[in-house]
């Protein structure tokens, strides 16, 4: 429920950073970014990694947004898909509002 | 140190996370999981440890350190990122630091799983400037009476003391309890403590039966009426508004109507390196027959894991007998545990006999009933130590072994 009523609150000005005591880095052996914490681990495919990786508790929500409708101007309605991103990572606890 | 901790409950961990819409998945022959078993000398004498009851053969033939650095670079190029560093106590060895560094400059997240005793300023600060991740620290109780009695040490103040040490110095507070017959009725104190400990994460982990708990079971097993209290009381503390405390309640088999699925499967995923360098699927494999585990000292890393025929044994369902054979839910357990199954039934391929559909289910069912038997409850605990492991070694302590296999 937490996690609803926070991220109905989403708003493309906010920022947000990696959780405390949670690693973000590429693995070379499995070729996917991976999110590490205590007892646990994430193994993020293409996309969640591509907004992971520009998580850095400095660019907004929307700036975000822009970055990757730049980089990847061939993919359709991506905007949605980042949003539900950043509601997944944020209810996980992986990233959270700065 | 407890099965649980690096155990199954972890992998469960990991699984549930694949189910989060961005096809995380952590199921892939990678050892991921490395569980440097450092040392089996150990300052607690935890009746429930699951460390093996022979573990006295292994405390003068460790590895080095250099051997340790070497395995881990090797872990690590196979595609392992986790890294719990246990024992017995860790602790114990004056090279941690060393390793802990090591573990960082390769990448790993690693997690120091200890008792506390050991634990001083200058070695936490050392930790910390290694870029060590995470400590694990094992409690017991909330009354000293129960933490001294069952791990048989008096350590009580110590652990709350080093709780607040590996708070000040920015760690995560991650608390395990092992839950048994003598603490399964302080849930929610222990719960409270952990709270105002300022903990991130408890893992609340009811003992499974391997190792000296497995000798110690009608000592310490509690009654199904208990474990069903204890998960209630869980439940309702987790739901209770304004903790942001991650609890995990991780349920014992032996009273589910279905196995575990061990390790999340043998050689999937987890890999331990033991005192003396034997390169296991699981902490307890060597109970198991006719198989020769490999060793770093002879065989390469990356051969033991992907080619060994311990690693190879049984990896997938093609080893099942029935009934797991052909049973629809095969995929979702694997049978069970090879270990437990081999411990209670002399049959390491049998079904699980956790499994209501194994033919030996009777067994577990005759566990809860001797559990609850006044005569064996009052049978002496024997306490995981040095002395009692060479009693074990000798055979001088059959009376409490012959019922399972392979134990020592």
């Amino acid at each position: 429920m937490t996690s609803k009523i926070e991220t109905s609150k989403m708003e493309m000005t906010d920022i947000y950073a990696l959780a405390p005591h949670h690693r973000f880095q590429w693995e070379e052996a499995q070729q996917s970014y991976v999110i590490l914490f205590p007892e646990g681990m994430v193994k993020l495919h293409g996309g969640a990694g591509e907004v992971l990786k520009r998580v850095d508790g400095k660019a907004t929500v929307g700036d975000i947004v822009a970055d990757l409708k730049a980089t990847f101007p061939d993919a359709e309605d991506i905007e949605n898909d980042i949003l539900g991103m950043f509601e997944l990572a944020a209810g996980k606890f992986w990233i959270r509002k700065v | 140190m407890t099965q649980n901790s690096l155990g199954d409950s972890v992998v469960q961990k990991t699984v549930q996370a694949q189910n989060n819409g961005v096809a995380a998945t952590a199921t892939q022959t990678q050892p991921l999981w490395l569980l440097a078993e450092i040392t089996y000398r150990c300052p607690l004498h935890c009746a429930f440890c699951y460390n093996p009851t022979d573990y006295d053969r292994h405390t003068q033939n460790e590895l080095s350190t250099e051997q340790w650095i070497k395995t881990l670079r090797e872990a690590r190029k196979l595609g392992a990122i986790q890294l719990g560093i246990s024992g017995g106590e860790p602790l114990l060895r004056d090279d941690i630091e060393e390793i802990v560094a090591e573990a960082h400059k390769l990448g790993y997240y690693s997690n120091l799983i200890t008792s506390g005793v050991g634990l001083t300023e200058k070695r936490i600060q050392a930790f910390k400037d290694g870029g060590l991740d995470h400590i694990q620290l094992s409690m017991h109780d909330i009354t000293e009476e129960i933490n001294n009695f069952i791990t048989n040490t008096r350590t009580f103040e110590l652990k709350k003391k080093v709780a607040a040490m590996i708070k000040s110095h920015g760690y995560p507070m991650v608390l395990n309890v092992v839950i048994h017959r003598y603490n399964i009725g302080h849930m929610k104190e222990i719960l409270e403590m952990a709270e105002a400990l300022g903990a991130d994460y408890i893992e609340l982990a009811n003992t499974q039966y391997y190792g000296w708990s497995l000798i110690n079971r009608n000592q310490l097993m509690p009654s199904k009426e208990q474990v069903e209290e204890a998960e209630r009381i869980t439940n309702e503390y987790r739901a209770k508004s304004g903790s942001n405390m991650k609890i995990f309640f991780v349920v014992p088999d032996y009273f589910a109507d279905r196995p575990k699925k061990c390790m999340n499967g043998w050689g999937e995923v987890f890999m331990i390196v033991t005192a003396n360098g034997d390169v296991l699927p699981c902490h307890s494999a060597r109970v198991l027959p006719n198989m020769k585990f490999p060793n770093i000292k002879d065989d390469e890393l990356g051969w033991s894991w992907k080619d060994s025929p311990a690693f190879n044994k049984y990896r997938g369902d093609s080893w099942m007998k029935e009934p797991c054979r052909n049973c629809a839910e095969k995929e979702k357990d694997l049978g069970g545990c090879r270990c437990q199954t081999f411990l209670l039934t002399g049959d390491a391929e049998a079904a699980d006999p956790v499994c209501s559909l194994s033919p030996h289910h009777h067994i577990i069912e005759q566990a809860i009933e001797d559990a609850k038997n006044p005569q064996l409850q009052a049978q002496p605990i024997i306490f995981r130590n040095d002395k009692n492991s060479k009693k074990i070694i000798s055979g001088e302590l059959e009376e409490r072994t012959k019922e399972f296999h392979a134990l020592p």
